[in-house]
């Protein structure tokens, strides 16, 4: 069978996958970030209780290995009477973990703010929570984004580990395709040039484009 | 259902002993990535400007790929072209290739860490290239590497529990072996992810110290 003879039987459920694979990134990167700025914001907290959870909880995801946490949420939870679908589970162990990545980046990001902003800031006699949001949230922007982009591209090949769990993405549907007709070249090399094209030619561009943006909101 | 103790402690030996496989893993993967990593490096510093680029387009694509799916690349094609080789040594390669390129990062992010004054300096006395390198740059890049050494040989370890998808018998496909025999999964699952633990927050303490100590001897903070 030539290549394209592969490609029109098989590329639209190749599609079909990567339009999953799509979906979960995008559903997963943002719980990341969610979990990354409270997490980030905690780490930094005065309060000693509130810190050492946040500490516990970034050394635990980082501490151990995704798939391992992906099958814990997945066929473990059930026995504390938690059943979550296959693409929540995936979602929630994804974002948990990179959130764990990504609050040590917001730590770092909120620390390289200089002093005198803080200093200004509790001059004009703000409140903690408005120094927070209007003076040092919006300058840590140009700071975190540049190693949050390597964390979401990592999480891009993440999303792969999904498959494991029974979600029905991009790599799920090459290794379904590859038990049937046994063209792996075909369909793993496919796999390999699709998740490609979309980390150097979508993905990338995206997150250097918010660079551009962040960079020229504060002026640089 | 709750956790049961007496079940963890009779498939403990078993874990333990799948422990071991998963060290060696990362171990023998560890040990072909930093010489892969020496391979990309010379790739990037040839003179030939064909030669570079290859391999950093090569580089860029084994680097935005998933791990998981060179695996199944590498398992399940290269029999297709004759060559046989067992799980094993298909994780190792597999292992070694894409951590290769990361390192290969660490050790080009290292020599240019080293003031271009040393070049020159040594220029200047008539040093040989490769007197230089061994007497001169060498020693100072290294401690430079070291933390993103360490920190790769933190992420190999995390990783190794991929190979369990292509019949490796490391940790990770014990425990779902174990688990699936018994029909539970809460006690094997949760001790891999101790045994992972245990294991990966002294290693990755030890990297962070060896940071502290490096950037000391540097002298970019006082210590």
């Amino acid at each position: 069978m030539s290549y394209f003879a592969f490609l029109t039987e098989h590329g639209p459920t190749l599609l079909l996958g990567t339009v999953t694979t799509i979906k979960v990134l995008v559903c997963s990167a943002i719980l990341y970030v969610i979990i990354s700025m409270i997490f980030g914001l905690m780490r930094l907290s005065k309060n000693p209780a509130i810190q050492g959870i946040a500490t516990v909880y970034i050394e635990f995801f980082r501490g151990t290995s995704l798939l391992v946490q992906l099958f814990w949420v997945y066929y473990v939870l059930p026995f504390f009477g938690l059943s979550l679908e296959a693409f929540v589970a995936g979602v929630v162990a994804l974002g948990m973990n990179f959130g764990a990545y990504g609050a040590e980046i917001v730590r770092a990001g909120i620390l390289a703010v200089p002093k005198g902003q803080w200093e200004a800031a509790h001059a004009l006699n703000f409140s903690p929570a408005k120094r927070i949001k209007r003076i040092i949230i919006p300058q840590i922007f140009p700071i975190i984004l540049p190693p949050a982009a390597n964390l979401t591209v990592e999480l891009l090949k993440a999303t792969a580990l999904v498959a494991l769990v029974t979600v029905v993405d991009l790599t799920f549907e090459a290794k379904q395709i590859n038990s049937i007709t046994w063209l792996s070249a075909q369909c793993f090399g496919t796999a390999l040039l699709i998740y490609y094209i979309m980390a150097r030619f979508a993905l990338v561009p995206f997150l250097r484009w918010l660079e551009v943006i962040a960079a020229r909101k504060v002026g640089r | 259902m709750g956790f049961r103790w007496d079940f963890a402690y009779e498939i403990l030996p078993q874990m333990l002993w799948a422990t071991l496989n998963t060290i060696i893993a990362a171990g023998v993967g560890y040990a072909i990535a930093l010489v892969v990593g020496l391979f990309f490096l010379l790739g990037q510093r040839t003179p030939s400007k064909i030669v570079n680029v290859i391999n950093r387009e090569l580089v860029e694509f084994i680097r935005s790929t998933p791990l998981l799916i060179q695996l199944f690349f590498v398992y399940f094609v290269l029999p297709q072209f004759g060559i046989k080789l067992s799980a094993w040594l298909c994780g190792m390669i597999t292992i070694g290739l894409h951590f290769g390129t990361y390192l290969s990062e660490v050790y080009r992010g290292a020599l240019e860490g080293v003031s271009k004054t040393q070049w020159e300096a040594c220029r200047a006395l008539n040093f040989s290239t490769v007197y230089t390198y061994r007497r001169i740059v060498l020693p100072q890049a290294f401690p430079i590497a070291i933390p993103g050494m360490g920190n790769y040989l933190v992420g190999i370890f995390k990783d190794t529990p991929l190979l369990s998808t292509i019949g490796v018998a490391e940790l990770f496909h014990a425990a779902t072996a174990v688990g699936g025999y018994n029909y539970r999964y809460l006690e094997p699952y949760t001790m891999v992810g101790i045994i992972f633990l245990t294991l990966s927050i002294p290693a990755a303490m030890w990297v962070r110290n060896l940071e502290k100590r490096v950037n000391v001897a540097q002298g970019k903070i006082k210590r």
